[in-house]
């Protein structure tokens, strides 16, 4: 014969009673769950994971380039704000970092690998070069990457440091975390804003 | 004069136009008949063996317009001459480029960027410049600033903003004092 304060034989006696318990252990503490919900907007949580995970193209056409692969390296390590996976195919990058010297003999092949990078995208201009032309007032250089791709960052320097490049870096994040990526993902590509080149 | 230059004149003293000396740097100037004879003679007599470089000079108002430069020296004692081959505009000179390897793509860049053809060259074509780009830019009459040009799907040129410079020399000047460099004020 059962004890009437056990529970079991409560249970057994009243199953109506046990559900109802059953029903409240479910949204009460739960230690595996706790403090790992957090509540937030789509367009935040999207522009969250896009901008730590950042995958640059680098576009290194000169010597800005070295200042693109010390950030990379040990010592200023860009992979502290999650854009260290340099991709050399365009198809799997999200931002084009053009460090140095564009050619107009090169100018196309960038704006074709701009072209084949998937959206969405981002481009920094890294140095007085890509930014404008720099110190190369010549018939040979393209007076600032702008004139064939749309820029968000523009660093100066000749070359940046490291450091301004991961400002550069920040910055974009900055900007990236504006963006209403909802409203982006079905809607067409925004038209692609260049000054042109000058002619 | 040094034993190179003597010996070169010895065995072509007629092709020679004059030779010139300058802080130890010994400079023949040659006529364009016989670049081939006397680059072959620099290089399997006289210990030449090497083509440091290959030059031009556009001297815009004078005649023949541009100089063709050859930079020779030798390996083990480092002698160095200078050969000058003065080129007019509708002439052109015979290549090295079966004395020394190199002077193919070294003839390549004086042809893209001064016009100068090279007769018998393997393969003349532009090195820097692109396909059916049309002007030689580091002639003296082509701005600074560049000229527009357009190929589709290759590449396009535009003008760059000069900001009242260039800041050029003038290769006309007579004097210092108008030689020093001044601001062209192109576009």
């Amino acid at each position: 014969m059962a004890s009437p304060t056990s529970p079991t034989s409560e249970q057994a006696t009243n199953p109506e009673v046990s559900s109802e318990k059953t029903d409240q252990k479910d949204f009460v503490y739960d230690s595996k769950v706790e403090g790992n919900i957090i509540f937030t907007r789509v367009d935040s949580a999207i522009n969250w994971m896009r901008k730590n995970s950042l995958w640059p193209m680098p576009m290194g056409l000169a010597c800005c380039a070295i200042e693109l692969m010390a950030t990379a390296s040990a010592r200023f390590d860009i992979s502290r704000f999650g854009a260290e996976v340099m991709r050399f195919s365009p198809r799997q990058a999200d931002v084009m970092i053009v460090s140095g010297t564009v050619t107009y003999k090169m100018a196309l092949a960038v704006k074709r690998v701009w072209d084949q990078m998937p959206e969405p995208k981002w481009c920094i201009a890294m140095g007085a070069c890509a930014s404008s032309g720099g110190m190369y007032r010549s018939y040979a250089t393209l007076q600032g990457i702008d004139r064939l791709i749309p820029v968000d960052v523009y660093i100066s320097g000749c070359p940046p440091r490291p450091e301004a490049l991961i400002e550069g870096l920040l910055r974009l994040q900055r900007e990236i975390d504006k963006e209403e990526s909802t409203k982006g993902l079905k809607a067409e590509p925004k038209e692609e804003v260049v000054k042109g080149l000058a002619i | 004069m040094s034993d190179l230059v003597k010996k070169i004149q010895e065995h072509y003293g007629e092709y020679i136009t004059h030779t010139k000396e300058f802080r130890g740097e010994h400079t023949v100037v040659i006529k364009k008949e016989a670049v081939k004879a006397i680059m072959q003679y620099c290089r399997d007599h006289l210990d030449l063996v090497m083509l440091l470089d290959i030059c031009s000079v556009d001297h815009e108002s004078i005649d023949p317009r541009f100089e063709v430069v050859y930079e020779l020296s030798t390996l083990d004692n480092s002698h160095h001459i200078r050969i000058k081959v003065p080129v007019s505009e509708d002439e052109e000179v015979d290549t090295v480029s079966h004395i020394w390897a190199t002077a193919d793509w070294h003839e390549r860049e004086v042809y893209d960027m001064m016009g100068i053809r090279f007769t018998d060259h393997p393969n003349l074509k532009r090195i820097l410049m692109w396909e059916g780009y049309p002007y030689h830019p580091l002639r003296k009459e082509f701005p600074l600033a560049g000229k527009p040009t357009d190929m589709p799907d290759v590449a396009t040129t535009g003008v760059a903003p000069m900001e009242g410079g260039p800041f050029v020399t003038s290769s006309t000047a007579t004097d210092t004092v108008s030689a020093e460099p001044r601001a062209k004020g192109e576009s």
